[in-house]
This record gives structure tokens, sequence and C-alpha cells, in this order.
């Protein structure tokens, strides 16, 4: 059975629907500005899902009345990291601490190997399982 | 034939109407004639603006080639000439045209753009450019981004940043360039590149004394003040004797004035409180003659002292 149906990474919003147009983005940036969260671009090519952490490309962009701006930077992001993983992240600071609120990929690589099953065989006959991404066989910046 | 294209003719007018009308900026321009006095030139430079970008629309609407104008624009005139005030009134009539998609403004000046040391002039330009999409940046003071006696200045690599944005994204953004004339025009001499992406360039006057009168009586009104007739005679007087003194900063000079008349009516007010019986709602909101004749600039200003003894 194929786990990594259509070979595609399966993270946070929209991830099941083909990749968003700008236009696209833009309503969900206007969407999240709309509700005054702060927005944040990052960047990654290591999407294990355990991975929660991805680098931030640039600072989180509080204050901004039109995204625009935002697009800037995704389109910055993209041209630095073309065969990278970037996502766009919604930050709310309602309850005092910056929760992400939405999260969705703006970029992913053009071959997505997906991830493997490894079994490891501990205490006698028991089997633990993990999941492990093929990409990070390979050194940093030769992954995708 | 001659008919038919009347009649098109007609149907365009009544287009451009409905156009405004359904823009609204109507009410923009009746806030504009409200709130500011005089400035004229400036007023019908601003309807010539707004003419030009709802006759483009109406292009657009049938077909005809419409350029996306450069509405990028510099305000140059004396402090307090209503600068900033007309920059916001700007944002509000794009904003309404569609020619921009909200109708803030972000007021900067030079340390908001300009960093202090490499590597630190980009992000913070870019931010604020950011911050700016989809309305309006006005930059107060914009030459002291160029500061030609330190070639190392970070103010240059702003301009380069601003220019190429300016140019680029034209739909997002739409600057405004302010500050006194003269040093603005040094500034476009020195900045080729700045003065060819500015298309508008609206000069603001200074106030005649008329208009300075007419201006303190508004601030007043606003906040439920009311000159009495030897309180008006009063202003008028500090006006022209205002005008003579130097740092005379138009409209500002007289909201400071108007701020220290009141202060001395609240005063005065005060002191009289247990000689007679609470004020009434007129004594409240009525300044008088005295409240104004009390001011330093009947005796000459801050230097005053220093030109008695030298006549």
């Amino acid at each position: 059975m194929m786990t990594n149906t259509n070979q595609r990474l399966t993270q946070g919003q929209f991830s099941f629907l083909p990749d968003l147009t700008d236009a696209q983005i833009t309503k969900q940036l206007q969407y999240a500005l709309r509700q005054g969260w702060a927005v944040g671009i990052e960047y990654t090519d290591d999407p294990h899902p355990r991975n929660t952490y991805w680098e931030m490309f640039g600072n989180p962009m509080f204050d901004l009345r039109d995204p625009a701006g935002i697009l800037l930077e995704i389109n910055n992001c993209r041209k630095t990291f073309a065969s990278h993983y970037v996502r766009v992240t919604a930050f709310d600071a309602t309850r005092g601490v910056e929760s992400p609120k939405m999260s969705y990929l703006v970029n992913r690589p053009a071959n997505e190997p997906g991830f493997g099953l490894v079994r490891q065989e501990v205490d006698g006959r028991n089997i633990r399982y993990t999941i492990h991404s093929y990409a990070t066989d390979k050194g940093e910046g030769e992954r995708y | 034939m001659n008919a038919e294209a009347n009649t098109s003719c007609a149907e365009a007018m009544s287009d451009l109407a409905l156009l405004y009308r359904e823009s609204g900026i109507a009410e923009v321009f009746e806030k504009l004639d409200r709130e500011l006095v005089g400035l004229a030139p400036v007023k019908s430079r601003i309807r010539e603006i707004a003419a030009l970008l709802l006759v483009d629309k109406a292009r657009r609407a049938v077909g005809l080639a419409a350029s996306a104008p450069s509405l990028h624009m510099s305000f140059t005139g004396n402090p307090g000439t209503g600068k900033t005030t007309v920059a916001m009134r700007m944002a509000d009539i794009l904003h309404r045209l569609g020619y921009t998609r909200s109708n803030h403004v972000i007021a900067v000046t030079r340390d908001d753009l300009v960093g202090q040391y490499i590597g630190h002039t980009a992000p913070k330009t870019k931010e604020v450019l950011k911050k700016a999409m989809g309305g309006v940046l006005f930059i107060d003071e914009a030459y002291y981004l160029y500061r030609p006696e330190n070639e190392r200045d970070y103010g240059q690599e702003s301009i380069e940043i601003l220019l190429q944005v300016m140019e680029n994204q034209r739909d997002d953004l739409v600057v405004i360039l302010a500050g006194y004339k003269n040093r603005m025009e040094t500034f476009f001499r020195s900045n080729p590149g700045m003065a060819s992406r500015v298309a508008h360039h609206i000069d603001f006057p200074d106030y005649s004394e008329a208009e300075l009168l007419e201006i303190a009586r508004l601030i007043a009104a606003q906040t439920d003040y009311r000159f009495d007739e030897a309180g008006l005679a009063a202003m008028r007087d500090y006006i022209a004797h205002r005008l003579a003194q130097p740092h005379f900063a138009n409209a500002r000079s007289i909201r400071n004035a108007l701020d220290r008349a009141r202060l001395r009516q609240a005063q005065r007010l005060f002191m009289n409180a247990d000689k007679q019986s609470a004020p009434d709602k007129e004594a409240l909101m009525t300044i008088t003659a005295g409240d104004i004749r009390a001011s330093r600039v009947f005796r000459g200003g801050l230097d005053g002292e220093r030109k008695q003894e030298s006549s």
C-alpha cells in the first residue's frame, strides 16, 4: 500500500488540495490579518512531522495591514529556498503567547520521496516503529 | 451621426457622474473644505488628480487604454501648512477611487527607515514598507534621507530600496514625500531617480492672516470654545504680532497659542472661583481678550527684551 499518496507531503492546512495560487494565498493572508494575527514565514528541508520548529525566514511580521508585504517575503523565500518546504504560519497573541492559528505550505520541492517506516527490534521480539524521511539520508543542502 | 456621438458622449458623462457618486469622494472633498481653511491651490490640485483618476477609471471601463498612473507625490511647504492632514485625506480619496486597498497612512521619518549599522537599514526600510503596503507611506522631511556630506551614510541604501518598491509595486503602495520646499528641491536634484518617479508635486502656501484667524476659530469650535468679540480682536492682533516673529509654524503655532490661552482661561476662572459663584456654561466656553493679550508675543516674543534694549 502506498502511504505517501501522490508523493506529496500532507502537513498543515489545505495540504490535500492542489497548491494554492498567489491569489488564494493572498486571501488567506487577508483573513489572518483581519483577525489581527502576525504572520511568519518558515522553511525547512527536514519535514519530519515531529520537526515542529522550522527555520524562520526573517522576523514574524507584526502590525501589517495588507497581504502584499507578506506575499513579497513569501516570493523572496521561494526564490532563496526554491527546493525547500516553505510554510506560512499565523500567530494569535490574544492569550499572551504567540500561538499558531493557521499554518499551510506555500512551496514544496519538485520531488518528494516521503517517509519510510523503520522497524526496530528491542527486548526480544518486541518491535518499535518510527518513520524516517528518505530525504534526510543525504546531507543538508542536497536533500531535495 | 452627430446625434449618435452626442448620445454616447452623454452616456459617458452620466457614467462619470455615477462613478463620482459611487466613489463617495464628494464627501472627502466636503470634509477637506470644512476642515482645511484656505489652501486653494492645494485643493484644486487634489481635485485635478481625483478627476484624472476618475476619468482613468471610466476609460478603463469602456476599454480605452489607461496606463496605471504613477501616484507618488511630493508635498512641499512650511511647517504647519497641513501637509500631514492633506496626506490623510489623499489616502481617503485614493482608497475610495480604488487605487489603494486601504486608507491607512504610515507616517515615518528618517529614523524609521535608516539603520545605525551595516545591514540594519534594508530590513528596517523593508519592514516599514511592508507595514505601509496597501495604503500610503508618508515620509516627513524626506530630504534627511540623503546626506551628501557623508558618502557612507546609510540613507542612500534606504532610498534605493524605496525606489525599487515605488517602481515595482505601484499597485501596492503610494509614497508621499514631504518637507520644506527648497530642501526638497535639492533632494530631488541630487536624486534624479526619485524625481522622475514622483508625478505630482504639490506646494502648500503659507496662510494669510485672515485664514489664520479662521483656523483659530475652527480649532476653538472643535474643542467647544469660542471667542468673545474683544477676544477675536485680540486674536487678530496676536496673529499680526506672531507673524513678524521667528519660528512661526502656521496652523501649529495657532493651535499652541490656543492651548496656552485655554491654560490662562482656566487659571482666571480658578482664581475667581472663591469671589463669585460657579462659572456658567458660557464662562467655561469663552476665551476673552485678557486670556490672549497676556501672551509674551505682545511683548516682542522670546527675544523681545533684547530688542527693547537695543531700541
